[in-house]
């Protein structure tokens, strides 16, 4: 199901996209930017909230600046008939922050789930990472942590 | 050097959540952190100077405007990893990049206004760089939730 967007929702996603006015009224701000009135501007922001086009508005933080210096993407190889099962149960643990499934790509990359694990420290991955292990045990064939070592851009979505 | 301090701490966390759409938004939210709402819009401004916060604004899902994200990776040799990382953030579409340890050596998110555009983008990549572009887009969401106690 997709949402279709006219013009003024495409240029309040263009004036907000790189971050939300930080003045007292910002919809205000946003509304005399692009030149549309800010009861509309608040509306349309609004109704796209309602239908999941704004997942939220709201602080991004740098997770490296907040401590979590070890940030581990998790991948295993999971026997095909269980992987829907297994990667709920894995993407239900509180401490895996994105959980997919993504296709193998072979013989280069045998891993089709991928969970992402954060910690302060490589140790609290780990300790993290043997608990989807036990999990996944009898239908995972490999696994690998790929640690990231630097942040070589993040600016999010530009339309 | 600048220290974050309670009230910081407090703003990171409960800001995650969600901000209202309404007249004045942080003047509603500094209420919850016992600060006035021009505090709130400083410290807000500071963090995002200081680099504790990427960003601070609406979160927008492209899938749900008809268009695609995805995940794809390279092995790039040492020596020519800079030029690559040029090659790549260059281009609009690439949202997130991110070096790992492992062969497979540069990890970015691609999001375009379609689904083609990814198909587009990354063959703009092959040909720019020379190396093979990896695509692997989700084929199904378990979870997404990154939440980052401060």
């Amino acid at each position: 199901m997709s949402i279709k967007l006219d013009v003024i929702d495409r240029a309040i996603i263009q004036a907000t996209q790189s971050g939300l006015p930080l003045t007292q009224r910002p919809y205000h701000t946003v509304a005399e930017k692009i030149d549309i009135p800010p009861e509309v501007v608040m509306q349309r922001m609004q109704a796209m909230l309602d239908n999941g086009v704004i997942r939220r508005i709201g602080a991004v933080p740098n997770h490296y600046s907040l401590g979590w210096n070890a940030n581990g993407m998790t991948v295993w190889d999971v026997v095909d008939e269980h992987i829907d099962t297994l990667g709920q149960q894995v993407g239900a643990l509180e401490f895996v922050s994105h959980c997919y499934r993504r296709p193998r790509i072979i013989p280069n990359w045998p891993y089709n789930l991928f969970a992402m694990v954060h910690g302060r420290n490589r140790d609290e991955v780990e300790v993290k990472t043997v608990q989807i292990a036990e999990l996944l045990a009898p239908h995972c064939r490999a696994h690998a942590t790929l640690y990231s070592t630097k942040i070589l851009k993040k600016t999010g979505l530009r339309i | 050097m600048w220290q974050m301090d309670e009230t910081d701490k407090a703003i990171i966390n409960g800001l995650q959540g969600g901000l209202p759409v309404c007249e004045r938004p942080y003047q509603i939210m500094a209420l919850q952190f016992a600060i006035s709402e021009n505090e709130l819009i400083a410290r807000l401004e500071n963090l995002l100077t200081q680099k504790v916060l990427t960003r601070f604004g609406p979160m927008f899902q492209i899938e749900r405007m008809g268009g695609a994200f995805s995940l794809a990776a390279m092995q790039v040799s040492e020596d020519d990893y800079e030029r690559v990382t040029e090659t790549v953030n260059a281009l609009t579409e690439v949202a997130h990049n991110y070096r790992r340890e492992h062969q497979f050596n540069m990890w970015f998110v691609l999001a375009t206004e379609t689904p083609a555009g990814i198909v587009q983008a990354i063959s703009r990549i092959e040909v720019e760089t020379g190396y093979p572009v990896f695509n692997m887009p989700k084929e199904k969401e378990f979870f997404v939730g990154a939440r980052f106690a401060a």
